[in-house]
């Protein structure tokens, strides 16, 4: 996995030395950057068990039907956390029905048309969109997204679309759409930056042998370059969805926050991120906590298997076109 | 995937598909306008929202009781200076020393365990992390703190330090190590004293990027620092922070608040947009800030 530059580095000075060529002192540097790199994957597995701590009271009490339930209702110590999952999983799901046509779009852009200094200079741009902070976005939604969505593009929905159950109710402004959309700006960085690398690391070989053909640079793309990155573009999606389902303070803000299971992108949802962040310093007795540290913990789960999933689509195609790492 | 029809009707098509390579390069730079597009309007957006709200008693003054006019957040400025200090004097040392280890003696099979579970850790929501520090720090401390906050933003930064770090220490090359061993200097030694300082910039920048990343982050301070209508009163009372701050006032009802909100969305955003442009301009040749 190692790039071949480390690979080749003498491990250690191979004439010194009283423990099999290490000397004390050397022994013990390495000791220490050891235990701080040991120290971060205690830090993961303290979280796990933090997560899972929290969660043993709820999860007693209430079983699998916890993630069936339908009624949140801290009052009535009645939790039922698939409202938040509903909304979570649609939200995502919309954003990245918009942004992975974007992504690839802007990815393919910069790796097989752009000239170099244009592509670098979009480059840094899209990856600016990802600095931007979640908060600074809602913020933004809340007061011209939002407000957009609600005079102009939700009644133009209903107008074309009369009667369709995904645009129904009183247009808000808020809801599962306002939802996608900020999401879908917030998870295109991650997919272009990952399958722009993964596709760079096709060889350019390939390209010249498909063009050689006749082939049009379309054709090129894709019929020389996509098969390739496949895998890789897998992961980026799947990354960008483990982004979206964990992204609290913009869906928070523009999402409507009410725990309700409805067709329709247009009404007010509920997500299991902002569900922690609105209600979270508000939980009054132990089992409303418990239940709330137990939707976290379904989110870090998920949000995990993404990552994990999507680390080892991208070191697939990686190895496959030869390129060390990543 | 690959269907024959190009082998088999190349003379049909040729006309057809110079007009669907046409129409792909269009839809290309489409999507790139419609992907640009976002970060010029938000960017903007609070340029223009902010600018009016900017002032001196933004950044001196605290926030002034709830319907009377004026005020602003000193405090939170103040208090996001100090959460990010504390976050890293705790992620600095981690992150950087992990990435030592990643860099020097990292090849095995731990080093890959642990450099795909540091980029498992970058992808863990925020909102997460901020349970788990309230249940290590805010829970046996009976208090919100400064401190629970600057170690659940430490979380977030640890995994930015070291694979930034681990980047700039592989880029040293091999040739100055060989030379310092072969000069009879241990490898410690040779780490502290050549590897390291060579790589210097590019440890800053991971520092840099680190700090540019949890300076904006918001979800896991809602219940570690908390927010305070007060100067900071010490690591183990709740502190105030510019992002919770804005998200306050941002869903409040108060005008007033509203335009103080934009105004500190400007100076946030100019620190995080000015640190990553910074970054692109110290070091050439890049280091990945989207993982």
């Amino acid at each position: 996995m190692a790039t071949t530059a480390p690979e080749s580095r003498p491990r250690r000075p191979p004439t010194r030395g009283l423990l099999g060529g290490a000397s004390v002192p050397d022994a013990a540097f390495r000791a220490v950057a050891l235990a701080f790199g040991a120290l971060v994957l205690a830090l993961i597995a303290a979280m796990v068990a933090v997560m899972v701590q929290g969660s043993v009271h709820a999860i007693q009490r209430f079983g699998l039907g916890f993630l069936s339930g339908t009624l949140w209702s801290p009052n009535d110590r009645i939790f039922g956390a698939l409202p938040f999952i509903y909304g979570t999983v649609v939200s995502s799901l919309l954003a990245l029905l918009i942004a992975t046509p974007i992504g690839l779009g802007v990815a393919i852009f910069l790796v097989e048309m752009a000239p170099h200094h244009v592509s670098n200079a979009i480059s840094v741009l899209v990856e600016l969109l990802a600095a931007i902070p979640s908060v600074l976005l809602g913020l933004w939604g809340i007061f011209v997204m939002v407000p957009f969505l609600q005079r102009t593009v939700e009644p133009a929905l209903q107008a074309v679309f009369p009667g369709v159950p995904l645009f129904e109710g009183a247009p808000y402004g808020v809801g599962l759409l306002a939802a996608g959309l900020i999401l879908a700006i917030m998870i295109v960085p991650t997919i272009v930056a990952i399958s722009r690398d993964v596709m760079a690391t096709v060889p350019v070989a390939q390209r010249e042998a498909m063009l050689a053909l006749g082939a049009t640079p379309w054709e090129t793309t894709r019929r020389a370059v996509l098969p390739y990155a496949t895998s890789g573009i897998l992961g980026a999606v799947v990354l960008g969805l483990g982004r979206a389902l964990g992204e609290t303070m913009a869906v928070t803000m523009v999402i409507g926050n009410r725990p309700v299971i409805s067709p329709s992108l247009l009404e007010p949802s509920y997500t299991m991120a902002s569900v922690l962040a609105n209600e979270f310093t508000d939980a009054t007795y132990d089992l409303y906590v418990s239940a709330l540290i137990e939707i976290g913990l379904v989110l870090f789960g998920i949000t995990i298997l993404m990552n994990v999933a999507a680390r080892l689509l991208v070191r697939r195609t990686a190895r496959v076109s030869g390129r060390g790492e990543r | 995937m690959a269907s024959p029809a190009l082998a088999v009707r190349p003379a049909l098509a040729l006309g057809r598909r110079r007009v669907v390579d046409r129409a792909m390069s269009v839809l290309f730079v489409a999507a790139t306008v419609a992907a640009v597009t976002p970060l010029l309007l938000v960017v903007g957006y609070i340029a223009v929202q902010g600018a009016h709200g900017l002032s001196i008693a933004l950044v001196t003054q605290l926030p002034a009781p709830v319907g009377e006019p004026g005020g602003g957040m000193g405090n939170a400025f103040v208090g996001s200076a100090i959460l990010i200090a504390v976050a890293s004097a705790i992620a600095l040392p981690v992150g950087i020393l992990s990435g030592v280890y990643l860099s020097e003696f990292g090849g095995g099979r731990f080093g890959d365990v642990l450099r795909f579970f540091t980029d498992v850790l970058t992808g863990v929501p925020s909102i997460v992390v901020g349970i788990v520090a309230y249940t290590i720090l805010v829970v046996p401390l009976r208090s919100f703190s400064a401190l629970s906050g600057g170690f659940a933003l430490s979380i977030i930064m640890i995994p930015t330090v070291a694979r930034t770090t681990e980047e700039a220490l592989k880029r040293v090359p091999l040739t100055i190590r060989e030379a310092s061993l072969a000069l009879g200097v241990h490898e410690w030694t040779t780490i502290l004293r050549v590897v390291i300082p060579t790589g210097l910039a590019g440890i800053v920048t991971g520092a840099m990027l680190g700090i540019a990343r949890i300076s904006g982050e918001t979800a896991p301070l809602l219940f570690t620092a908390f927010g305070s209508a007060f100067w900071q009163q010490g690591l183990l009372k709740p502190i105030a922070a510019v992002p919770l701050q804005i998200f306050q006032y941002a869903i409040s009802p108060y005008t007033d608040w509203h335009e103080q909100a934009w105004a500190a969305a400007l100076i946030l955003m100019l620190l995080v947009l000015g640190l990553n442009v910074a970054i692109r301009a110290v070091t050439r040749t890049g280091f990945r800030t989207v993982r």
